[in-house]
């Protein structure tokens, strides 16, 4: 056990709210509940913070970058968009830890160097988390949602659950169970030399098992599942140039290397090997695949324990809870989601677009989002909304357009949002769910960026002026630089008719 | 196979009917599933870049500027239009329920539909069904 096992805080009780989850899901919003006054525990069954990255990715680097060269001040605002992974924080010395962790000549993190910048997070950020504290079970007294855990019963009104999607999945497939999933992948060098290896799945995980084990001298690698790896809209995708020797040598004919469009029938043992029979819907007859191991990179859920018996309604076959804009359960109130979970919440998803909020880069701005929703809604705390005055609001919004970290990682899924009233004038109310003001009736206005239907990133402006809601694109810029006359003369004429006289 | 349960829902629509499992299973993997909590929208009226939705469980209402036109169950569909027509919604979907869906980008519904013509045959039966159903009202 570690030191922070050993000073253990926050003992079995009551506590307004409780976070359960030590990954950078629990830490940013643990963080940010702090800095807004709101008491609250945090718990976790690991021996010490990291979450998922304390195992995963398994072989590769990271996809998410950090750049450590750039043209504003590290541990500014503006800097979290060169910085993917690190949490974000107020005080410019808590950003942008991971950058200290990274070695010189990368700019993605390893999985040790993303669990060491976290680490350091928790540390300087003095997050006090309960560790070694299993949560076990749910349920609900009254008002109050009971959390019992290896130590006792947690009593709250809000549980915000920052668990990761880190349980593998493996789907009903005859036979699937006599491999291995990617998470039980032997990272041994030469575990799979001269083997023949097929990977059922074609998603991040199985790109970088198949990268990584390409590497290691095997014989034959297959990929398979019912439909092609998604590489033409990258914007969208997943998938990222890193991982594609496999795909790269099947396209171009190497022996041994196969992508195959196919459904998996079933996997029977024949001796030592295995047959996979797949069903190619442009084939009469199934492919047969012999191979020595069989490798499931089906993906992941999240562990939910018994929250689908407390009325936790959920989708992907159960991997993932159904939740509101605000993440929060769509059917049971006061159960909340942090951290890559928050994926769930999928915003308007305009021409399909997700958001990035499986990644660090996304869901530290939801935490910040979600804390202060929780503080007002819940505990009554009264958020500053500073007023703008008439003539800097197209300035502003050009300026976050061209700078939010928030607008540039989180496209189309987070907006800036000011409100308009005729007494209480021009307020900003800060980053939000886009979906919020969009299906809100308040009067104002909210700046986003968004990819359009040909991946181009372009300023979005919404308003709702006496309850109409209406949707501006504006042009793109090359260099994504959206503070001339170009802008701010159409979004003048935009939004002069909704602004107090 | 990874959405095994989504398959095995569709075979049960009628706009699937004529699918073999492989094909089922191929749009398993390229549609999403999403869920709706009572109140949201699916489809909002006025803006752009929407999707196709094919509903699994539960209900909604459309509402054109706020009144209610239709209410859509199991097996319907909608956003087709203006997938195909690539205009703006006139329409808002609500969910009334919890309601779960299947949903198709907008911009991939043509050639989703070129892949399966069996399923856009479908799609047009009930798209005929539709227009006898609105001239009747007449």
């Amino acid at each position: 056990m570690s030191d922070t096992v050993s000073s253990r805080p926050f003992p079995p009780g009551r506590y307004p709210v409780v976070v359960v989850g030590s990954g950078p899901g629990g830490l940013q919003t643990s963080y940010f509940l702090s800095r807004l006054g709101v008491e609250h525990a945090v718990l976790s069954a690991d021996d010490g913070p990291g979450g998922m990255f304390r195992r995963f990715p398994l072989f590769e680097r990271l996809i998410s970058w950090t750049h450590p060269s750039a043209d504003v001040p590290r541990g500014s605002r503006e800097f979290e968009a060169h910085d993917q992974n690190s949490l974000i924080a107020d005080d410019p010395d808590l950003g942008a830890l991971v950058l200290d962790q990274i070695g010189e000549d990368h700019r993605r993190p390893a999985r040790d160097e993303m669990a060491s910048g976290l680490r350091a997070f928790a540390e300087r950020a003095s997050v006090g988390v309960r560790y070694g504290c299993r949560w076990e079970s749910t349920r609900r007294d009254e008002d109050e949602l009971v959390l019992v855990t290896s130590d006792g019963e947690y009593r709250c009104t809000v549980a915000i659950f920052a668990v990761g999607m880190t349980e593998p999945w493996v789907p009903p497939i005859p036979g699937l169970e006599l491999g291995m999933h990617y998470v039980h992948v032997s990272s041994a060098p030469d575990r799979y030399e001269d083997r023949r290896v097929v990977i059922v799945g074609k998603r991040n995980s199985a790109f970088e098992v198949g990268e990584a084990i390409v590497r290691s001298g095997l014989r034959e690698l297959t990929l398979v599942s019912p439909r092609p790896p998604d590489l033409a809209r990258l914007a969208r995708s997943p998938l990222r140039p890193w991982y594609l020797t496999p795909y790269d040598e099947h396209v171009r004919g190497a022996p041994g290397r196969y992508v195959l469009n196919a459904s998996v029938e079933r996997i029977e043992r024949r001796g030592q090997e295995f047959l996979l029979h797949a069903l190619d819907p442009t084939r009469p007859e199934s492919v047969v695949v012999e191979v020595d191991d069989v490798v499931a990179a089906t993906g992941f859920r999240a562990p939910l324990q018994d929250l689908p018996e407390l009325g936790v309604t959920t989708v992907l076959d159960g991997r993932l809870p159904a939740l509101t804009p605000f993440w929060e359960s769509v059917t049971v109130p006061g159960v909340y989601f942090a951290g890559n979970v928050t994926q769930a919440a999928q915003g308007l998803r305009k021409h399909g677009v997700a958001s990035v909020s499986s990644m660090v880069c996304g869901f530290r701005y939801n935490a910040r989002i979600l804390a202060r929703h929780v503080a007002e809604t819940v505990f009554g705390i009264r958020l500053g909304r500073p007023r703008i005055e008439p003539a800097n609001v197209v300035p502003y919004l050009l300026g976050e357009l061209t700078r939010a970290p928030e607008l540039t990682m989180q496209k189309g899924y987070l907006a800036r949002v000011l409100g308009i009233d005729a007494e209480a004038g021009i307020r900003n109310l800060g980053i939000l769910p886009l979906e919020v003001f969009v299906d809100g009736s308040h009067d104002g206005v909210a700046a986003t960026l968004e990819f359009d239907a040909d991946e181009t990133i372009r300023p979005v402006v919404y308003m709702r002026r006496r309850g109409v809601l209406n949707e501006t694109a504006l042009p793109p810029h090359p260099l994504r630089r959206y503070e001339d006359a170009e802008y701010g003369e159409p979004l003048d004429a935009l939004v002069r008719p909704l602004l107090p006289s | 196979m990874a959405d095994a349960p989504v398959a095995e829902r569709l075979a049960q629509l009628a706009l699937f009917a004529d699918l073999r499992w492989p094909e089922l299973e191929a749009v398993a993997h390229t549609v999403e599933e999403e869920v709706f909590g009572e109140g949201q929208r699916a489809i909002r009226q006025g803006l752009s870049g929407s999707a196709f939705y094919i509903v699994l469980e539960g209900e909604a209402s459309v509402l054109v500027d706020g009144t209610e036109r239709a209410r859509l169950g199991r097996g319907d569909f909608f956003g087709e239009i203006s997938a195909l027509t690539g205009e703006i919604p006139t329409a808002d979907v609500r969910a009334e329920t919890v309601l779960r869906c299947l949903m198709l980008p907008g911009s991939q519904l043509e050639p989703f539909l070129l892949e399966h013509p069996t399923v856009m045959l479908r799609m047009l039966h009930a798209e005929a069904r539709r227009v006898r159903d609105a001239n009747r009202w007449r």
